[in-house]
């Protein structure tokens, strides 16, 4: 039982790690967005995602609404149910409902990608150490970038806005390049979500984001549907 | 509109996505058409909220510019998540200091 969390924590060290340098960008973005420097750091603590903390932030400075903030957060963050229900399948018999309740609080990309790799079964101990750990980096780095970003030089702290984008382009270009169905998806949800830009801007960004993405995903599905097992393998 | 409340609702949707399929669901969509959207969903989110909002995640977008093209050239190269993100950084903040 113990081992299996000192496994998880150790595990967790580079999503942790990586998650520091993201989450201090996100916390300068937050604060220069006009949000508490505390409560940016509570969102990261009870959100733990970097694309739909991003959007909502965006929702928030912009006052939209909170059925666009839920909708925004439902359609960004779909992919965790798809990966909760792939690691509900590996689950070992002692991940009890009331495990199950807590852990699935620390699906994220990472976390999950690191425990699908997993030979083993899954055990709640492990889980929770490779949540925990995480979720330090995360919620740290966001700590620091909110509360001492701004002590930084305003040079640095500009450039430092580009970071999540960076990550999110770190994850979609290899696919992409692995990929032709991909590509076209991803370049047609970009296209989609500059036209709202330039053609639409009365439209707020949160809806011209999930119009974006949905339109991009329902083509790409129409044109090259997938193989059931090409989404539960490549999905990570 | 409440900062509380918009946490809330952040926080108790994203909660529900992760935990009512982990903890509920012990089917499989059936649906190929549903199943290849949702293949496709997180990366035309991802996509549709890095552009155009990238170029202005800066305040310059020649700086934007710089670092989204060093940005796409390391992810292409399939250098790890991290490497990206801060070498887009340097990149615009280098930028702005030579222009």
């Amino acid at each position: 039982m113990k081992s299996s969390f000192i496994k998880g924590l150790s595990s967790g060290i580079p999503i942790a790690l990586g998650y520091f340098s993201v989450s201090f960008g996100f916390g300068i973005m937050a604060v220069k967005s006009g949000i508490s420097a505390i409560s940016a750091v509570i969102i990261s603590l009870t959100n733990l995602t970097s694309a739909g903390q991003a959007a909502g932030v965006g929702i928030i400075a912009s006052g939209g609404t909170l059925i666009e903030m839920a909708i925004t957060q439902f359609v960004i963050n779909l992919r965790y149910s798809l990966m909760g229900l792939s690691l509900s399948q590996k689950l070992s018999d002692s991940f009890t409902t009331p495990h199950r309740i807590i852990a699935s609080f620390g699906i994220t990309d990472e976390i999950f990608a690191v425990a699908s790799a997993q030979p083993e079964r899954l055990v709640p101990s492990f889980m929770y150490g490779l949540i925990l750990i995480s979720s330090f980096g995360w919620v740290s780095g966001t700590a620091l970038g909110a509360f001492a970003g701004l002590a930084l030089p305003a040079s640095l702290t500009s450039a430092m806005g580009i970071m999540l984008y960076g990550m999110f382009i770190a994850i979609i270009i290899p696919a992409a390049r692995a990929s032709k169905k991909d590509l076209v998806v991803i370049c047609l949800a970009a296209i989609f979500s500059i036209a709202f830009k330039f053609l639409l801007p009365s439209v707020s960004f949160g809806f011209a984001i999930i119009i974006s993405a949905i339109a991009a995903a329902v083509i790409g599905a129409l044109l090259y549907p997938v193989e059931i097992s090409e989404t539960e393998g490549e999905e990570q | 509109m409440s900062m509380v409340l918009y946490i809330a609702v952040m926080a108790g949707v994203t909660y529900l996505i992760r935990m009512i399929p982990f903890t509920a669901f012990r089917h499989k969509i059936k649906s190929r058409f549903l199943q290849s959207v949702l293949y496709y969903i997180p990366y035309a989110v991802l996509s549709a909220m890095t552009f155009p909002a990238i170029f202005y995640s800066t305040g310059s977008t020649a700086t934007a510019a710089v670092g989204t093209a060093v940005a796409i050239i390391l992810a292409y190269f399939k250098l790890p998540l991290t490497a990206v993100a801060v070498s887009a950084c340097i990149a615009a903040f280098v930028t702005g200091l030579i222009i």
